[in-house]
């Protein structure tokens, strides 16, 4: 049965930072929450779109060098993407490209955490470690609510 | 052949026109052209400009370590890399491997073509073949086909998707996963896991059907223009089993000359260097194999989807098999030379690795838990596949303490490297010749490269900026035109 709560880390586990995502969902896999299912993959493709699908929300976390704060919670809506690279989407390609096939996408919402370091070989940073432990904190808080206005509120104080 | 093309008699004297990067295509690699100044061409060379050095870093390490390490040169095919280091160590620990590790990793293998075989069609061809070489820009990639062929991009996402399941639930991962080990595989495939391939395989098989129809309907439509783009004769190596049949995980090796002659049939890959040797060109990072009996010059073949078709006697399932005759009947019963062809012979592999698929999970031996075995060691190993590009060379050579000391890799886009060139040149001399830049134009260069499904590195690579941005410039030096594109898919002059 699919889990009403789908959570999608992306990035590569090799490149410092960029495994914020996928060690944040290792640390959620702890917790063996019920409702909650979890995915990763090195970066976002079409076929993801497929993943989405029965889910009452998703959310994607992400490693970000452009985030301000050491993390953000935000809502992503479908938005097409120009970049001309067919190796990776964002995750609001992602919602667009579903629209286009499937039709309305679930509530979607993004982490952002914030690295600095996205070197070949090199482990988390100093700071990543940190921002790691903060954004945790969040993600179990919203992972433990699933009233939608829970987590608009949890937006809105971003 | 136009291999005169290869290199310029007076090169100082012509303007240099680059396509960098070539786009969707796995990994990087640009496309250098030197014309007069009346636009005709004078050399064409497609280059890979990045440089693969896993050859020299297993050295050293333990030979068990390699099918995880050299997993790591792709992130599209990494399942056919695992499976020929594999095949490799197998020989090495001197095992024969039991039948049901043998069933499980040519599920995993099938998983793998048929997932690279979608991607490769859907996202990175069908814009070209759909919109047109020289259409819309903006339309040309898998967006564009999302939007204006929703049947046709769900189609896609279905057939690429269930793939990865496939290689997932006999490695462990989507991408990078563990499942074949020297001497066998580390896991086999529960009941759930079967019944849950189960449940989706015949809508799979039906949606391959339905991409063989589109490409047949695409090609036929212009058959002429198909058949001639980028067209010419080349000989075609493959693996094939004993009786001929196409078989993607194990075989003898077989080649075909242009003529459709037999040159070497049912070899055994473990003295492959005796059939292929390699010649290295000044200009690029790649090597140029070359089939020696043939010499250097005309030796060169071509690998893949449409080598392994036109080599193999039969396809052993049935609907791949029926769609292989009418695609022989098209190309007036015999081998075909045209390089668009690549495309149709690769969705037939596709509906062959989904129709396989459905009979391995029907086998009982995959919940069979005799899934290693061993035997005496050696010191070399030579593992081959047909991965989804083309044959893939895995040869390794250890020490007494199990340690690598020599790798070679030839992979498929090496052996195919010269036949790329060619069909560059067959096309710049077809539509650049004496013509007016153009994107449009010079995306039909890049069509013809495309079709090989050429992976150029790892496509795990980081995804930087990567501006195209090509010069025209005259004999003395100065630019006359000049377009680029940047990472946001815009175009400026």
């Amino acid at each position: 049965m699919t889990a009403s709560l789908l959570i999608f880390g992306y990035g590569n586990p090799s490149r410092g930072d960029d495994a914020l995502g996928p060690l944040l969902l290792e640390r959620l896999q702890e917790l063996d929450l019920p409702h909650v299912e979890i995915l990763t993959d090195f970066q976002l493709q079409v076929e993801h779109a497929l993943d989405l699908q029965g889910r009452e929300r998703v959310l994607f976390i992400d490693a970000s060098v452009s985030c301000s704060k050491p993390y953000a919670f935000s809502r992503l809506y479908a938005q097409k993407d120009t970049s001309y690279t067919s190796h990776v989407m964002s995750p609001m390609a992602l919602l667009y490209s579903y629209v286009q096939l499937y039709g309305d996408p679930p509530p979607t919402y993004l982490l952002q955490v914030r690295g600095e370091c996205f070197a070949l070989g090199e482990s988390l940073s100093a700071s990543a470690t940190i921002n790691l432990e903060a954004s945790f904190n969040l993600l179990q808080k919203i992972c433990s609510k699933t009233d939608l206005s829970v987590w608009e509120q949890f937006v809105i104080a971003q | 052949m136009s291999s005169e093309l290869e290199t310029a008699a007076n090169p100082e004297n012509l303007k240099r026109v680059v396509i960098e990067p070539v786009t969707r295509v796995e990994g990087h690699g640009k496309v250098t052209l030197l014309l007069d100044d009346n636009n005709h061409v004078h050399q064409a060379r497609f280059h890979i400009v990045e440089f693969r050095g896993f050859e020299k870093f297993v050295q050293g390490r333990p030979f068990w370590e390699v099918p995880v390490m050299v997993q790591r040169l792709c992130g599209i095919c990494p399942v056919s890399h695992n499976l020929a280091a594999c095949k490799a160590m197998d020989m090495i620990i001197g095992a024969k491997i039991t039948p049901v590790a043998d069933k499980l990793r040519r599920l995993m293998h099938m998983g793998q073509i048929l997932q690279s075989h979608a991607l490769h069609f859907f996202h990175f061809s069908s814009p070209d073949l759909l919109f047109g070489f020289d259409s819309d820009i903006g339309k040309r990639n898998i967006t564009g086909i999302v939007e204006s062929y929703p049947d046709i991009a769900r189609q896609g996402v279905a057939l690429r998707k269930f793939g990865q399941e496939v290689i997932h639930l006999t490695t462990g991962k989507r991408v990078h996963g563990t499942g074949a080990i020297p001497g066998g595989v580390n896991k086999n495939l529960s009941l759930e896991e079967r019944d849950y391939l189960l449940k989706e395989i015949d809508q799979v098989i039906s949606l391959s059907q339905s991409a063989v129809e589109l490409i047949k309907t695409i090609y036929s439509a212009r058959t002429d223009f198909h058949n001639k783009f980028g067209s010419y004769r080349s000989s075609f190596m493959s693996l094939v089993r004993e009786n001929g049949a196409m078989d993607l995980y194990h075989g003898g090796l077989r080649a075909k000359d242009e003529f459709n002659q037999t040159i070497f049939d049912h070899i055994d890959y473990n003295q492959y260097w005796d059939y292929i040797h390699e010649e290295v060109k000044s200009w690029s990072y790649m090597k140029c194999p070359f089939i020696p009996s043939k010499g250097r010059k005309e030796g060169w073949y071509r690998v893949g989807p449409l080598a392994r078709v036109n080599n193999c006697d039969f396809i052993p399932t049935l609907l791949a098999e029926k769609e292989r005759k009418t695609f022989r009947e098209f190309c007036g019963g015999s081998a075909t030379q045209a390089t668009l062809a690549y495309h149709w012979a690769r969705m037939i592999e596709m509906l062959h690795a989904a129709e396989v698929i459905k009979e391995l999970l029907d086998d009982a031996d995959l919940q069979s838990d005799d899934l290693v075995s061993s035997g005496e060691r050696n010191l070399r190993g030579v593992g081959v596949i047909e991965a989804p590009r083309g044959t893939l060379i895995h040869h390794y050579r250890i020490n007494e303490d199990e340690q690598i000391v020599r790798a070679n890799l030839i992979v498929a886009t090496t052996h195919n490297n010269q036949a790329m060139n060619e069909a560059v040149r067959r096309v710049a001399l077809q539509y650049l010749d004496g013509q007016q830049i153009s994107e449009g134009l010079l995306n039909h260069i890049e069509v013809a490269i495309r079709a090989f499904d050429p992976c150029l590195s790892c496509a795990t690579h980081a995804i930087g900026k990567m501006p195209l941005e090509v010069e025209l410039i005259d004999a003395n030096g100065s630019q006359i035109q000049r377009l680029i594109k940047d990472s946001d898919g815009r175009y400026r002059i």
